[in-house]
C-alpha cells in the first residue's frame, strides 16, 4: 500500500542529491542548471503527492506552473551560458569573476 | 495471484530506485551528455511516479515539455559547447566529502521534521478526480480556466518573455558578414534615397560644325 511518506521520502532524497550535486560540480555550470531541475522535480513530486492525499486540484495547477517557470528558467539560463562561453571560452563558474563578487 | 497493494509498492519502489539512481548519476558521471541523457531518465521515470499517483495530465506534460524541449535544449547547448572534461571535473574529488556530509545531514533533518512514521497512516485512497466523476485532464483544466485564469495567462506571457530574451541574448552581429537588415530595409525613406532636382528646362545643343551631317 503506497503512503504519503511513500512520495515524501523519494521527494527529499532527490532535494539532497540535488543540493550535493550544487555542491561537488562547482566548476560545471551546466551541471548546475540540471541540478537546479532535479530541485524543482522534487518539489512536484511533493506538490503531486498532496495534491493526491487531500483531494486538491490546487497541487497539481501550481506544478504546472512550476513547469511553465521552470522551462523558461533554462531556455533563458542556457541562452546566457552560450553567451558566457562565446565570450569568455569556459563554463568554469571559478574563472566567471569579473563582477568581483 | 500477486496482491494489487503489493503491486503497486514493487512498482512505486522499481520507479523510485530508478529516478534517484538517475539523479546519482546526473551530478556524477563525467561527460555532460551523458548526465543530461542520465537527467532524461529521472524525469521519465519521475513520470511513471505520477502516473501511480494518478496524475495523468502531469505525468505526460514533464514528457512532453520537459524531456521533449528543456533536455533537447540541454543536449543542444552540451554538444555545442567544446568543453574541456579535466578542467570542470577538477576539485570533485575536494568537495565531494562536504557535499555528501550537507546532503545527509539535510536529509535526516528533513526526514525527522516530515515526521515519516506519522505520514505511513495516509493510505493512497480514492483518485479525487474519479470521485467528481471526470477524468485528471478535465478536473485540472476545470480548475486552471476558471478559478485559476489570471495565473494561467501570467504563465503565457512569462514563456513569451523568455522566449524573446533567450533570442535577444544570444542575438549578434557579427562584424566579418554581409549581411542585410529587414527592418532597417523597411524604414528607409524614400526621400534618403533619391533627389528631385528642379532645373530649368533647355533646348538640345545644336550640332557643332565640325560634325559632318550624316548621308
Amino acid at each position: 500500500m503506497i503512503t504519503l511518506s511513500h512520495f515524501i521520502v523519494l521527494g527529499a532524497v532527490l532535494f539532497c542529491i540535488a543540493v550535493a550535486g550544487l555542491f561537488i560540480n562547482r566548476k560545471n555550470v551546466i551541471v548546475l542548471l540540471m541540478a537546479i531541475e532535479l530541485m524543482l522535480l522534487a518539489v512536484n513530486i511533493n506538490f503531486v503527492a498532496f495534491s493526491r492525499f487531500q483531494g486538491d486540484v490546487a497541487g497539481q495547477v501550481f506544478v504546472f506552473f512550476i513547469l511553465t517557470v521552470a522551462a523558461a528558467e533554462s531556455a533563458i539560463g542556457l541562452a546566457i551560458l552560450v553567451l558566457l562561453f562565446r565570450n569568455r571560452s569556459t563554463v568554469n563558474v571559478a574563472e566567471i569573476d569579473s563582477m568581483k563578487g | 495471484m500477486i496482491d494489487t497493494n503489493l503491486f503497486q509498492l514493487i512498482c512505486f519502489y522499481g520507479f523510485a530506485i530508478v529516478t534517484v539512481l538517475g539523479a546519482l548519476a546526473v551530478i556524477s558521471v563525467k561527460n555532460s551528455v551523458h548526465a543530461v541523457l542520465s537527467l532524461v531518465l529521472t524525469f521519465f521515470s519521475t513520470a511513471c511516479i505520477w502516473l501511480m499517483a494518478e496524475a495523468e495530465f502531469l505525468a505526460i506534460a514533464l514528457i512532453v515539455v520537459y524531456v521533449g524541449a528543456v533536455m533537447v535544449l540541454f543536449l543542444f547547448v552540451v554538444m555545442m559547447l567544446d568543453i574541456k572534461q579535466e578542467q570542470v571535473r577538477e576539485g570533485f574529488i575536494r568537495y565531494l566529502p562536504v557535499g555528501i556530509i550537507v546532503a545527509l545531514v539535510m536529509l535526516v533533518e528533513m526526514l525527522a521534521l516530515i515526521g515519516v512514521r506519522t505520514m505511513h497512516a495516509h493510505v493512497m485512497g480514492a483518485d479525487p478526480a474519479t470521485v467528481a466523476g471526470v477524468s485528471n485532464t478535465a478536473w485540472l483544466g476545470q480548475a486552471l480556466y476558471t478559478q485559476y485564469l489570471l495565473p494561467f495567462e501570467i504563465a503565457a506571457l512569462i514563456l513569451t518573455v523568455g522566449v524573446v530574451v533567450a533570442v535577444a541574448l544570444t542575438l549578434r552581429h557579427r562584424g566579418d558578414k554581409r549581411h542585410e537588415s529587414a527592418s532597417e530595409q523597411v524604414r528607409v525613406n524614400p526621400r534618403d534615397r533619391i533627389r528631385v532636382v528642379k532645373m530649368a528646362p533647355s533646348r538640345p545643343d545644336e550640332p557643332t560644325a565640325s560634325q559632318e551631317p550624316l548621308p
